[in-house]
């Protein structure tokens, strides 16, 4: 560990981390959590985000280890870091939690989100809606006369590019299911 | 070792494994299956209460006072519902509790069947944890992990929800040793990087101060032995919250009394003065740090404690320790002791002189009156008729609650139950029943408000059916007391809805539950009556009418730093010129 240096008399600076905790700067953050896949975990974490009046922009969940009923939940958020680092720790302490990830601080990591976009259009507004899928690598996986379901991954951001381009050619649902995300190498 | 028995019977089995005597509770349909095993069986004592909330408070106040978990048994429905306020009091002040409620049948889950409520729902965010066992296989295990979780780390209730046919199946019970409890293991070794950092830092410091909470005393008696030593070997002054009182003895020659909203004036300028504070097991609650801006602005903050969410939550401190307070200062007094027990003397010779002044202050001053009997003097002839005897003491909430953190001394870790962190009104009659059930020979006194009092006093029936002779000392100023100073100092004296109406005759309410009654208003007379009271054998309501506008003094304001504290003197000035957001 490198020497602490703490500067007599000076209230801004934690001795082991030396971020910046008074910065009002908001950030998002993607969270990975690790937890055990029983009754009410999910509950235990959404109740702690509304009760201490956190920020949630998206959350996933499924069970990754079908074995060691293992489920793992992504949720990204916003907050300073003071923020941040608060529920971190929170979400550490809910007894089913085993591991907590801030995966936009522990070095890369990959992010990407699902979503099926319908889209009603018929004449040159459909011919238009398929060139912008196929230069968006999205795949039709269903069609109808008159509309497509486009199936597409990526960023959030690449989705959220997707929809502005579908908007004006007969977008009608979407379904997105939120970021899983992997942090990159081993 | 496994057996073959009903889930009621698993839940004694459980209960007797894990070194339980005693557990308070109330039946109803989905717990009959447990109340036969408990029938059946003399091994744990159940000591039945008036209301459920109050089972939870017995419970606290018998593991407050023992240091061991505290054990309760409610119904479903209305039965669970009754005992959320106290687990939620338990959570805030972290006390160890294992809450059994029995649930309806699996089948009928879901259905709003009769006593049907979402139990696990309603107390997942006022528990650490909490289980609904849908298996009978499950249960044993369940319960021990149950008394875990409860136990360790930073200790708090859990709840074990229990579905009658639960109760009535047959499985396998299988014993502590087995239950899987590896995962929760929260880390009790600080890290020695930063415990040696905390010993530089002592060695130079010069106006050092230790500011103590509630951790201390969960650590265990050990970890309040080590920190004795740590201060009485350093010099340093220490404060301690309203939870931590006892963990240094108020006789200890480095005690500045208790901090905070109505904390002692020589405690909270040298927290605001201070350049080294060392938090040992305390949250920075909003009670202490007044407003956070200006709290205690140049000082190095060092935090120990074993929960990773208290640090930084309130309060940015710069050396953080993550542990168990016991193991921590095991670590720092030995290091401090191989680099050879340095401190600043010269500094800290100054930094006493300057406390002295403050001291000099007497910031608990008061009027007496040879008249009426002054809620501080009536502690005052408490203190010194019980001084030397171990006594247990609890409280309600209210102005005669922070009087007796004032006035009272205490001198060893578990003799001071008090509700701080929810503030919970009814906690201390309760309490004071469940420290008497563990130590029934120990003199236990409630220090009351009389409206705190009426809010849990069917449990007088309690009190006289277990033979509990706890001293109810109730301080009656006919308000309720610290609304009416609020109102006074805070909003132009107009007194909405805070006084005490058609109060009972108390001393014919004791009679009615076979109690002995006391009623005292002359000065004169309070001595001997005090003594009358610690001298009766069996249960006492002492009605000690007081002076009725007498204020708490010193008082922070909330939201005011701590160098903005009001004296008695300054509240006439204050109260007419002052203007609080
Ligand atoms: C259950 C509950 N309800 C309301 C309050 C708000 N409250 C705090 S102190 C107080 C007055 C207490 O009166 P009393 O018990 O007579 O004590 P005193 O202040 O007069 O000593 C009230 C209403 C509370 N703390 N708990
Ligand atoms: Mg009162």
């Amino acid at each position: 560990m490198a020497a602490l240096n703490i500067k007599k008399g000076s209230t801004s600076h934690s001795a082991y981390d030396l971020r910046d905790f008074h910065s009002d700067v908001e950030s998002s953050h993607t969270l990975a959590v690790l937890v055990d896949n029983e009754a009410g975990v999910l509950a235990r974490v959404i109740g702690l985000f509304s009760g201490r009046g956190y920020n949630i922009d998206s959350l996933t969940v499924a069970e990754v280890d079908h074995k060691g009923h293992r489920s793992r939940i992504t949720i990204v958020t916003r907050g300073t870091m003071a923020v941040i680092d608060q529920i971190k720790a929170q979400l550490g302490r809910i007894v089913p939690v085993h591991e907590v990830h801030d995966l936009t601080l522990e070095g890369q990591s990959v992010e990407r989100e699902l979503a099926l976009f319908k889209v009603a259009a018929i004449g040159e507004k459909r011919v238009e809606s398929l060139r912008l899928a196929d230069i968006f690598r999205a795949n039709v996986v269903d069609s109808t006369l008159e509309s497509f379901v486009f199936e597409i991954t990526g960023t959030p951001e690449k989705i959220d590019a997707f929809a502005e381009l579908m908007r004006p050619l007969g977008l009608i649902d979407v379904a997105r299911t939120g970021v899983a995300a992997l942090s990159r190498g081993v | 070792m496994s057996r073959q028995m009903t889930g009621a019977e698993m839940v004694v089995q459980a209960l007797r494994d894990q070194g339980v005597d005693t557990i308070f509770g109330y039946p109803g349909g989905a717990v009959l299956p447990i109340y036969d095993a408990i029938f059946q069986q003399n091994d744990i004592r159940h000591i039945l209460v008036r209301h459920e909330q109050a089972a939870v408070h017995m419970a606290e106040g018998y593991a407050r006072s023992t240091g061991k978990p505290g054990c309760v048994l409610v119904t479903s429905g209305p039965g669970a519902t009754n005992a959320v306020t106290g687990l939620t009091d338990a959570l805030l002040d972290s006390i160890p509790l294992v809450v059994f409620s029995g649930q309806v049948p699996t089948f009928m889950i879901g259905t709003d069947g009769f006593q049907e409520a979402d139990t696990v729902g309603i107390t997942r965010p006022c528990t650490k944890h909490n289980w609904l066992v849908k298996d009978t296989d499950k249960l044993a295990e369940v319960i021990h992990q149950g008394f875990h979780v409860a136990t360790s780390g930073r200790p708090g209730p859990v709840l074990i929800d229990i579905p009658k046919d639960v109760q009535f199946a047959t499985g396998t019970y299988t014993g502590p040793k087995t239950a899987r409890v590896d995962h929760y293991q929260p880390k009790l070794k600080g890290d020695i990087d930063a415990i040696t950092k905390l010993v530089e830092l002592m060695e130079t410091a010069e106006r050092p101060v230790f500011y103590t909470g509630g951790g201390v005393i969960n650590s265990g008696p050990a970890a309040c032995q080590l920190m004795c030593e740590m201060i009485d070997a350093t010099g340093f002054p220490v404060t301690s919250t309203l939870m931590g009182l006892g963990a240094y003895p108020a006789s200890g020659k480095n005690w500045l009394g208790m901090l905070g909203m109505h904390g002692l004036y020589e405690a909270n300028l040298a927290m605001h003065g201070c350049d080294l504070m060392i938090n040992l097991g305390a949250r920075f609650d909003d009670r202490i740090t007044g407003r956070v801006a200006d709290f205690s602005p140049n000082s190095t903050k060092v935090h120990v404690d074993i929960d990773a969410s208290s640090i930084n939550k309130v309060v940015t401190v710069n050396l953080p320790i993550i542990g168990d307070i016991g193991h921590v200062l095991e670590d720092a007094l030995r290091i401090w002791k191989s680099r050879g027990r340095k401190v600043n003397k010269a500094g800290l010779a100054k930094w006493w002189a300057q406390i002295q002044e403050w001291q000099a202050v007497n910031c608990l001053a008061y009027t007496n009156s040879d008249t009426v009997i002054k809620p501080q003097y009536a502690l005052q002839r408490l203190q010194a008729l019980t001084e030397g005897r171990d006594r247990y003491i609890t409280t309600e909430v209210g102005q005669h609650q922070m009087w007796a953190a004032q006035f009272l001394g205490f001198e060893a870790p578990n003799r001071w139950m008090t509700s701080g962190g929810l503030g919970t009104m009814g906690y201390g009659f309760p309490a004071s029943i469940g420290v008497q059930v563990a130590h029934p020979d120990a003199l236990v006194i409630n220090v009351a408000g009389e409206a705190s009092w009426l809010m849990n006093m069917q449990e007088m029936g309690t009190a006289t059916q277990f033979r509990t002779p706890v001293k109810q000392f109730i301080l009656n100023n006919e308000r309720l007391g610290m609304v009416r100073q609020w109102q006074q100092l805070l909003h132009g004296e107009r007194y909405s809805h805070s006084w005490s109406e058609s109060l009972p005759d108390f001393v014919k309410l004791a009679e009615s539950f076979g109690w002995k009654g006391i009623r005292c208003s002359d000065p004169a007379e309070l001595d001997a009556k005090i003594i009358e009271m610690l001298e009766y054998d069996g249960p006492v309501l002492f009605d000690c009418l007081v002076e009725k506008h007498e204020n708490c003094f010193p008082m922070i304001p909330s939201g005011k730093p701590h160098n903005e504290m009001l004296l008695a003197a300054d509240a006439e000035a204050f109260a007419s010129g002052a203007t609080l957001v």
